[in-house]
């Protein structure tokens, strides 16, 4: 029961924000000083959460260790930038900051 | 238009281009991100249909995140339902931040539907490539692109949770951390000044802001963080 309660609530409560978004939407123009200053907004939203995910992680990630996750990260930062064809990039990135994971996990 | 790299035919087409950019490395990271929360539900004793009922209904992962673990804690149906509610408030300005690039006369009432497959994952890949589309193709665009992501989440979601206890540790940790780290890359690929700069603000004082007050941490670090950059942009314009 508290499961489906929860679960209305949550799902109504997210859907409700991406409602206003569209709502809004129609009022915003692209050119206007408020959408270049909501797109800053947006992606400061983002960033804030994407880092406290992964330094202040809740849940299985917090079973491996600060130090190596940040490893993880400046390994995959470095592949996606390194702009070699075949070793740089996106795919490379992902694969090596999850092995470093997996293995610093291994060693728990 | 300028600069319209990508010339496609009609909306139809625009709409499997969407599709197709998704089947690749977002829906592989998706896949993998919901597995790893699945496996995360069944390690804190969530049902299976709860645990695939927030991916079809919320479709937020860190809000799906925060769900499973106070349902573990015990907390009652209304706190977990707006605790979720509250770290999905990025949803509103990510939305005004896409949504106004496509043209008005081209928007209607689907976009309700539409907006429900909005992610994190769907959303950069939007804000990066719609400047490559013809405006007129940026809706059908969107929609396949959250649909095909939408849809490959859920039996990520009911994979993981029956694979928990059979996949090694290991495995389930790098599944998890996939989605965070595929978000921290595409950061590198945001290229105008002041959302650079409002990226680096925001995970300056994200965490902060998550240790002062949880609950309110997203919306915090985002206007403070955005708001700093918007100036900051305005006055190294100037």
């Amino acid at each position: 029961m508290t499961e489906l309660v929860a679960l209305v609530v949550a799902a109504l409560g997210t859907y409700l924000w991406r409602c206003l978004g569209v709502a809004f939407s129609g009022r915003v123009n692209i050119e206007s000083e408020f959408f270049r200053w909501i797109a800053c907004v947006s992606y400061a939203m983002v960033a804030g959460l994407v880092v406290r995910i992964i330094v202040l992680p809740v849940g299985l990630l917090a079973q491996v260790p600060t130090p190596l996750r940040l490893l993880a990260c400046g390994v995959a930062l470095a592949l996606m930038v390194w702009p070699h064809p075949r070793w740089g990039g996106l795919v490379p990135g992902l694969l090596a900051g999850s092995l470093v994971i997996a293995l610093a996990s291994l060693a728990l | 238009m300028t600069n319209v790299h990508w010339p496609l035919d009609s909306g139809r087409a625009a709409f499997l281009k969407g599709c197709k950019d998704a089947l690749g490395v977002p829906a592989a990271v998706l896949f993998a991100g919901m597995m790893g929360f699945g496996a995360l539900c069944h390690s804190v004793g969530l049902s299976a249909w709860a645990a695939a009922g927030t991916t079809i209904f919320m479709f937020a992962l860190p809000g799906q995140v925060v769900f499973a673990e106070m349902v573990a804690t015990g907390a009652s149906g209304l706190v977990i339902g707006v605790a979720a509610m509250l770290t999905a408030t990025r949803f509103m300005p990510m939305t005004l931040a896409l949504l106004p690039q496509i043209p008005l006369n081209r928007r209607g009432r689907w976009l309700y539907g539409a907006v429900h497959f909005l992610s994190m994952t769907s959303w950069a890949i939007a804000m990066r490539d719609f400047p490559k589309l013809d405006p007129v193709h940026r809706g059908p665009y969107f929609a396949g692109l959250g649909l095909v992501c939408w849809l490959c989440s859920i039996p990520g979601t009911v994979l993981g949770y029956l694979l928990a206890g059979e996949v090694p540790l290991a495995i389930t940790l790098a599944l998890v951390f996939l989605n965070p780290l595929f978000f921290l890359l595409s950061f590198t690929e945001v290229r105008p000044r002041a959302n650079r700069l409002a990226i680096g603000l925001g995970a300056a004082i994200g965490p902060l802001t998550y240790l002062a007050a949880p609950n309110a941490s997203l919306f915090s670090a985002g206007l403070i963080g955005g708001s700093l950059a918007y100036l900051l942009n305005r006055l190294m314009r100037s």
